[in-house]
């Protein structure tokens, strides 16, 4: 019954965003904004700072994101089809699986596009290790869409949610950012420590577990009341 | 219908003891009775901010009372929410449709939330009642409003619930479309199901209902079973002055 409910939901909402490309072509118009205002405020005749290209790339994932999560939910919104998601005699933790999925998807789409535009804008050596950038953009991105889908699914019904949704989300998501950060900054070293990286991307795991178990406890009683 | 799983035992009668809510310091629903046995239409009506929509609410398990009880049989949703909800079917006010989807995949998704053995032919059989075969596989966006509506009736009737809870259903339909939503109000409450329709629509009800629930800020001012003149008779339960307890209006 979980695994079905959440199939369904995953299922679901990639059928709406291949009809309509709305949060793919917002996020991503976002996400490469973001990246060319640095490109254009950091590089110098043609030379990128050194260790720039971790910190901008994780930002821009941050900030499009955010974007995803509010506009994932606003559709679930504007119908009251949450409504219906809750009033379903289906597991919620399943349906809140189901959405993290959903998020995930479109973020990890959006970053095959982000990861190749950061690495040719700021020569980083990004695809000299490709699977593990995959398991730190993975992981990382995972950390960051658990806390964000709980935190948009509860503040769907408040008056001030795109507010509130960064207030919120990013003094949480720190440690997942900076876990990122740091991992992808020591991948782009030209000698790779396995040692530092191993323990990045330990703690990326962690925050995984931590926050995607959190979430699954309380998304029941929060969606309750 | 074969849902395919142990489907929870039905219920014939729904039970509201003085049943409030409140929100904060604002009291929505204060101290409501009434009850619906099998087959019954029963019509909630008042003005905006009456309580209707927090009592559709409680019944539909999504909120829980402050104070009070609702009764499915003899099961509370406190207890049994998860399983009764699998009993209760709901047509909001929005539709609870995915507009880019088509009607067959929001019949199809919902029917497999349900856990019904073969969403597919539910949803087939499911645009048949509503006489959407042929537009089955159009986005649900490309549709009139009437039309959206039978598909949300459809929606909330997939399962075969037990109680079906109606919030405005009659909003922005035309008057062939909602004398056909009446009509098939009726037949749904014929096989056996419960109704609670909350409405400001009275000439569209009148005739309808087998119990009348007439709330005032929260409060229920009076009850009347079988109600004719429904429009008269609201008219004057809402502009007599409040009294302590509701007014039994059956057999005046």
């Amino acid at each position: 019954m979980f695994a079905r409910v959440v199939w369904l939901v995953l299922r679901k909402d990639l059928m709406v965003e291949v009809r309509s490309l709305e949060i793919a072509y917002t996020t991503l118009f976002f996400a490469v904004s973001c990246v060319l205002v640095f490109a254009f405020a950091l590089v110098r005749e043609g030379r990128a700072p050194e260790d720039g290209a971790a910190g901008i790339l994780w930002i821009s994932i941050a900030f499009s994101g955010t974007l995803a999560l509010g506009r994932a939910f606003e559709r679930e919104r504007q119908s009251e089809t949450l409504r219906a998601l809750l009033l379903a005699p289906a597991p919620r933790p399943a349906v809140y699986v189901g959405k993290l999925l959903g998020i995930v998807a479109l973020l990890a789409a959006g970053e095959v596009v982000l990861v190749p535009l950061v690495a040719l804008l700021f020569q980083a050596p990004l695809f000299d290790r490709p699977v593990w950038l995959a398991t730190i953009l993975l992981t990382g991105t995972i950390g960051f869409s658990a806390v964000g889908t709980l935190f948009a699914a509860m503040l769907v019904r408040a008056r001030s949610r795109d507010v509130l949704l960064p207030v919120l989300l990013y003094p949480i998501t720190v440690p997942v950012i900076i876990a990122g950060v740091r991992a992808t900054t020591t991948l782009l070293q030209p000698e790779l420590e396995v040692e530092v990286l191993r323990f990045w991307l330990a703690l990326l795991v962690c925050f995984d577990v931590v926050f995607v178990t959190l979430a699954l406890w309380t998304f029941e009683p929060l969606m309750t009341d | 219908m074969n849902t395919g799983e142990a489907r929870p035992a039905a219920f014939d009668v729904l039970t509201v003891e003085d049943v409030s809510r409140h929100f904060g310091r604002r009291r929505a629903v204060s101290r409501v009775t009434f009850s619906a046995p099998q087959g019954t239409i029963v019509g909630l009506l008042g003005p905006n901010g009456a309580g209707k929509s927090t009592m559709l609410s409680m019944l539909a398990t999504l909120i829980q009372p402050s104070a009070g009880r609702i009764l499915y049989g003899a099961r509370d949703a406190v207890s049994h929410g998860p399983g009764l909800r699998g009993l209760i079917g709901v047509l909001g006010h929005d539709l609870f449709l995915y507009p880019e989807l088509t009607a067959r995949e929001n019949l199809e998704f919902f029917g497999g939330l349900y856990a019904l053995a073969d969403p597919k032919a539910a949803a087939t059989a499911a645009l048949e009642r509503a006489g959407l075969l042929d537009r089955g596989d159009d986005p649900v966006s490309s549709f009139s409003r009437g039309m959206r509506q039978r598909v949300a009736l459809e929606r909330a009737l997939i399962h075969r619930p037990r109680l079906l809870l109606l919030d405005e259903p009659f909003t922005g339909l035309d008057d062939a479309s909602a004398a056909g939503l009446v009509a098939r109000l009726r037949t749904i409450a014929d096989d056996g199901t419960m109704l609670v329709v909350a409405t400001h629509d009275l000439d569209l009800v009148d005739g309808l209902f087998d119990r009348a629930v007439f709330l005032r800020d929260g409060r229920m001012v009076a009850e009347e079973d079988r109600p004719s003149a429904l429009r008269a008779t609201y008219r004057d339960v809402m502009t007599r002055p409040q009294q302590a307890g509701p007014t039994n209006r059956a057999g005046t």
